[in-house]
């Protein structure tokens, strides 16, 4: 009874803050909006018994992602709208949707099989964090620390490509090599 | 009152992911694009999670977790482009992106 009202209030919600997202032309509502979204689905990972995914759904995605968001969001003009010339509007509906049907059949059709048993089946009487850990630690290690070279990597490189430049501080430098610096860019800009 | 099972959160996921492609589709700006894309991997993440559910296995949920992972280094990975990009060009539409030269 409750996981119904759950699942539909928040299936409700989480498809209304999406449908926002991706019609919206201003992108601070967008990010706002996705930002719930995101909230709104780590519900479902606990209404699922998945608790720990609900908790890095929440930490990873509303407060590293958001954050890095908002952050790049800082060096873009958002108050500018971007004139998007759209064709028709039904055939890209009407094409998202029977695309999204197609993979859904596809990764849902082995399901229809009776036949499926558990690769690494649940411990009844131990909690969904110590088993996350126990398989994670187990079968998965190897894809568990190539993921963390792939984030240390992404890191790295997401420095290296953003932070060009930020080695000069205004706050640090004297008047005069600011003033040069100025004519220095509109010298720049004239020619 | 209806049960709610696996095909509910399937169908929900299908929704999610229809309207993420919708995004992916007509978007022009890029950071929006970038949203559409966040959309797509969550819905699936949820399907994932729903069958690891039902069906007693952790596998869903590790590579939901996997999934995240993947998610967090594309976000930044493509914002430093993009940050780049914008510099340079001052503008981040998708339509005159038509060169890759740096």
């Amino acid at each position: 009874m409750f996981e119904a009202i759950a699942f539909y209030l928040f299936a409700f919600l989480t498809i209304s803050m999406f449908y926002i997202t991706v019609t919206t032309s201003q992108a601070l509502y967008a990010l706002t909006a996705l930002a719930a979204g995101m909230i709104f689905i780590s519900a479902f990972f606990f209404i699922l018994g998945a608790d720990f995914l609900g908790a890095i759904q929440i930490v990873v995605y509303s407060g590293a992602v958001m954050a890095l968001y908002a952050f790049g969001m800082m060096f873009f003009d958002t108050t500018r709208e971007i004139k998007e010339k759209n064709g028709n509007k039904y055939i890209v509906t009407g094409l998202s949707i029977l695309a999204a049907l197609l993979v859904v059949a596809i990764f849902a059709g082995p399901i229809v099989s009776d036949n499926i048993t558990a690769l690494y089946p649940m411990t009844p009487g131990a909690g969904n964090t110590q088993e996350v850990g126990m398989v994670l630690f187990t079968k998965y290690l190897v894809p568990f620390e190539v993921a963390a070279v792939m984030l240390l990597v992404a890191m790295v490189a997401g420095i290296v490509l953003a932070g060009k430049k930020m080695d000069l501080s205004l706050t640090l430098m004297d008047e005069d090599e600011i003033r040069k610096m100025r004519e220095e860019k509109n010298k720049k800009v004239l020619s | 009152m209806m049960e709610i099972g696996l095909n509910h959160y399937l169908v929900l996921s299908t929704i999610l992911f229809a309207i993420g492609l919708i995004g992916v589709m007509r978007r022009k700006n890029l950071l929006m694009l970038f949203f559409a894309t966040e959309i797509l991997l969550n819905s699936v993440n949820i399907s994932f999670a729903a069958i690891s559910h039902f069906y007693g296995d952790l596998t869903g949920q590790m590579f939901a977790f996997f999934v995240i992972a993947i998610a967090a280094s594309e976000v930044a990975v493509g914002l430093g482009l993009l940050i780049v990009w914008h510099k340079k060009h001052n503008n981040i539409d998708l339509d005159q992106m038509s060169m890759m030269r740096g």
